[in-house]
């Protein structure tokens, strides 16, 4: 057969899973048993009635890692379904981020501008700080963040991406 | 209707039952005694007590392989759970069905460090195919049914169940086998029909074809290697198996070629490497197969057929994958090919097999007897012999002995032949022998070994002893690691560092404590006089051979060679020496 293709490519998948003990540490197990990267790894329960959850992870890897990520995968007992995102046509992808900016005078209005401009949310306030909500893509958030470096960024936390396909078909 | 209520414990056994368990092998304790006290007020399951846990483990192995049933294993919570890790691993490298019960401390205790406690589940999820921890009485029957299904479906493996010792005493109702919830795992059993018939189009297309067959079809059933043998004859192209496969095709047959990889024969790797098709059955393409990957089989196309779907294109990228269990793709395939009647290339195939003749005929396992010093090939060689027209079982260890008895011990039939292939435990043949012997209390058994490897489960001569288990022990003892000191002499400059058994045992004596017979040859003409007098012996024997010491394992590629770069014997010096990159591979 052809040489593959060695090209490292970013994968979003999204895996359906029983919602048991174990599952989750399972998973990433798999990862780091086997070498394979996360970017990010976002899990909750989703069907209550059947108990099952939805873990999305963002990976990379060349045709043939992210092959074998997914056989891995499927080949997990509590898993019900794997799907590659990326693969199967477009798919919509949001992270949710809390950015705490700590500063007064001018550098708080900047930072409350650049929040309108990225349509982030202040969610908290006090004299001199400002927690901001911003969704979106990865990289908007990434560049939200940096903007707000020399503003007084002082804490962040992510939760890492959620996706989802776009049109009327589930995975 | 009111179900009437048992002790968890009983409502386990009783589960077992329902599963067909006749035997389980195990060591007790603490945590799991209200499951010893259930087993002793029946008598359907019969309990094997080894002397380690670890020996129960590789004793459910060798029950397994040799049975197609699932071996059953019981041990106690803590250093019990941890002593059978390592033979969990193998069984999940090999893909050998196994359900191991493991005690664990009551369940308000768990986190507390408390006695003979461990984080079992936590500790076998990446060595066992599935594992659970049971928290309620209630889920007790439908988890060992669920745990059967997951050991012995799909590509089997190991499963744990921990129970925690409050559990197994609490009162719950039995849940029938039938009646649980429908099974959650159900892997892909057929294959897909269009891959199959592009297989058989490729196959009959072929003018230098090769089938390669592994574990797999093993584990399939005894009805896959018929239907192996159907299609090696209908299609007329020569046969190679992994150390997994072996039995999997008649090793007596003229399109046998022999084992493949790294200690397999000139043709068979030869054949591998210069094939134009190869249909890949049940087997892995694991590093030993493949030596140095980006030279394997280079003009070929591939077609790969496993059960399980990330064996496929992990290694080595195939142009037909066929996701499916051996016997059924097998079967679909001989049907395909009588319905089209392919034309094919004769002309091109006896060409083939001309060359594959030419091949054969560098006789790559030749060997010479000469003189009072036993080689171990001969000893293997005169076993075969003076054992044919036996239902014979073998085991092995791990090491050079493993390697002589896969090359010069010939397998006919499948599930006779018991080794540690994946992980490559040394310590495997004692205690898988026993299993085997078990299962089978009149065939031979015969563990073929080498002396440090069967010092690391000697304690099971023990349980050999107590249940009667005329098992064989045939050490070829050369006082040496042997692949070891191997390696040592061909990537180390013969520094043999540790790998020299000093103060051994002598072993007949050490058979004779542990109430066994003890057999030795020093000599080539005693060899026969003590391989007949073992297999003759209805009782645990061991036959410490005394074999040449500094024999080396040949045919061999070394490490990060290409199959044609194989050294037949040790005047064939590698014609570069090993590289940096080769030596970093095992």
């Amino acid at each position: 057969m052809s040489e593959p293709s060695k090209e490292v490519n970013r994968h979003t998948i999204a895996v359906l899973v029983d919602n048991e003990p174990g599952v989750l540490a399972r998973v990433i197990g798999l990862f780091s048993g086997r070498g394979y990267n996360i970017e990010s790894l976002t899990v909750a329960e989703t069907d209550h009635v059947k108990g099952q959850s939805r873990i999305t992870v963002v990976t990379s890897g060349t045709p043939m890692i992210i092959e074998q990520i997914k056989a891995q995968l499927g080949r997990l007992v509590p898993v019900h379904k794997v799907a590659d995102l990326t693969l199967e046509g477009a798919h919509v992808e949001r992270e949710l981020a809390l950015v705490k900016v700590v500063g007064k005078g001018e550098k708080r209005v900047e930072s409350l501008r650049i929040a309108d401009i990225f349509r982030a949310r202040a969610v908290d306030s006090s004299n001199n700080s400002f927690v901001f909500e911003i969704v979106g893509a990865a990289s908007k958030i990434d560049a939200f963040i940096e903007l707000m470096q020399p503003l007084g960024l002082s804490e962040v936390s992510r939760t890492g991406a959620a996706a989802i396909s776009r049109g009327n078909k589930p995975i | 209707m009111a179900r009437k209520k048992m002790q968890g414990a009983e409502i386990v056994i009783e589960a077992l039952k329902e599963q067909g368990v006749t035997e389980i092998f195990g060591y007790p304790g603490g945590a799991v005694l209200p499951l010893y006290d259930a087993i002793f007020k029946q008598n359907q399951i019969r309990h094997i007590l080894v002397r380690q846990e670890g020996g129960a483990v590789h004793a459910a192995e060798g029950y397994a392989r040799s049975t197609g049933k699932v071996g059953v294993v019981l041990v106690t919570s803590g250093p019990g759970a941890t002593n059978a890790v390592t033979g969990l691993t193998d069984a999940l490298m090999d893909s050998i069905p196994i359900v191991c019960l493991t005690g664990q401390v009551p369940t308000h205790l768990i986190g507390n460090d408390a006695f003979q406690e461990c984080d079992t589940t936590g500790i076998t999820r990446p060595c066992t195919k599935h594992n659970y921890l049971v928290k309620d009485v209630g889920d007790l029957a439908n988890v060992v049914h669920e745990a059967f299904h997951v050991a012995r479906s799909g590509r089997p493996g190991p499963v744990v169940i921990d129970l925690p010792k409050d559990v197994i005493m609490a009162m719950g109702a039995y849940q029938e086998a039938g009646k649980a919830p429908a099974e959650k795992y159900s892997p892909r059993v057929k294959g897909d029909q269009s891959a199959i018939a592009e297989a058989v189009r490729l196959l009959a297309g072929a003018k230098k074809p090769i089938i390669y067959a592994g574990g797999g079809v093993i584990n399939s059933g005894p009805k896959a290697s018929k239907l192996l043998q159907d299609l090696v004859k209908l299609s007329g192209a020569p046969c190679t198996l992994t150390l997994m496969g072996l039995g999997a095709y008649p090793a007596s047959d003229k399109q046998f070629v022999g084992m493949l990889g790294m200690h397999g024969t000139y043709e068979a790797n030869l054949a591998m490497h210069g094939c134009d098709v190869m249909i890949c059955v049940g087997a892995r393409f694991d590093d030993r197969i493949t030596g140095r990957l980006d030279a394997f089989s280079p003009g070929s196309k591939k077609v790969h057929i496993d059960i399980d779907p990330s064996s496929i294109n992990k290694n080595v990228p195939v142009d037909v994958p066929i996701v499916g269990d051996v016997g059924s793709v097998l079967a679909d395939m001989i049907k395909k090919w009588k319905a089209l009647k392919p034309k094919q290339d004769q002309a091109a195939l006896k060409k083939w097999w001309g060359q594959i003749d030419q091949w054969r005929a560098k006789k790559c396992l030749a060997f010479q007897q000469k003189g009072d010093t036993i080689k171990p090939q001969h000893a293997i060689r005169r076993l075969f012999e003076l054992t044919q027209g036996r239902e014979t079982f073998i085991t092995t260890e791990v090491g050079q002995h493993q390697m002589w008895a896969a090359q010069y011990y010939n397998f006919d039939k499948p599930n006779h032949w018991m080794t540690s292939g994946g992980l490559g435990t040394m310590g495997y043949g004692l205690p898988a022998a026993m299993g085997v012997q078990v299962a089978h209390p009149d065939a031979l058994v015969v563990d073929i070994a080498g002396e440090a490897s069967t010092l690391m489960n000697i304690q099971e001569m023990s349980t050999i002893v107590q249940y009667r288990l005329p098992v064989k022990i045939f050490i070829l003892n050369n006082e040496y690691m042997g692949m070891v000191r191997q390696w040592q002499e061909l990537l180390h400059g013969g520094r043999y560092s540790e790998s020299y058994m000093e103060s051994l045992p002598d072993f007949v004596k050490l058979a004779e404590s542990f109430h066994a017979v003890g057999l030795r040859a020093t000599k080539a003409s005693q060899l026969d006089d003590v391989i007949k007098e073992m297999i003759e012996i209805d009782r645990p024997v061991i036959a410490d051979i005394a074999i040449d010491k500094l024999e080396n394992c040949f045919p061999m590629i070394p490490s990060g060679a290409a199959h044609n770069e194989m050294l037949l014997g040790p005047n064939d010096k590698a014609e570069k020496p090993i590289s940096e990159q080769g030596m970093v591979l095992v």
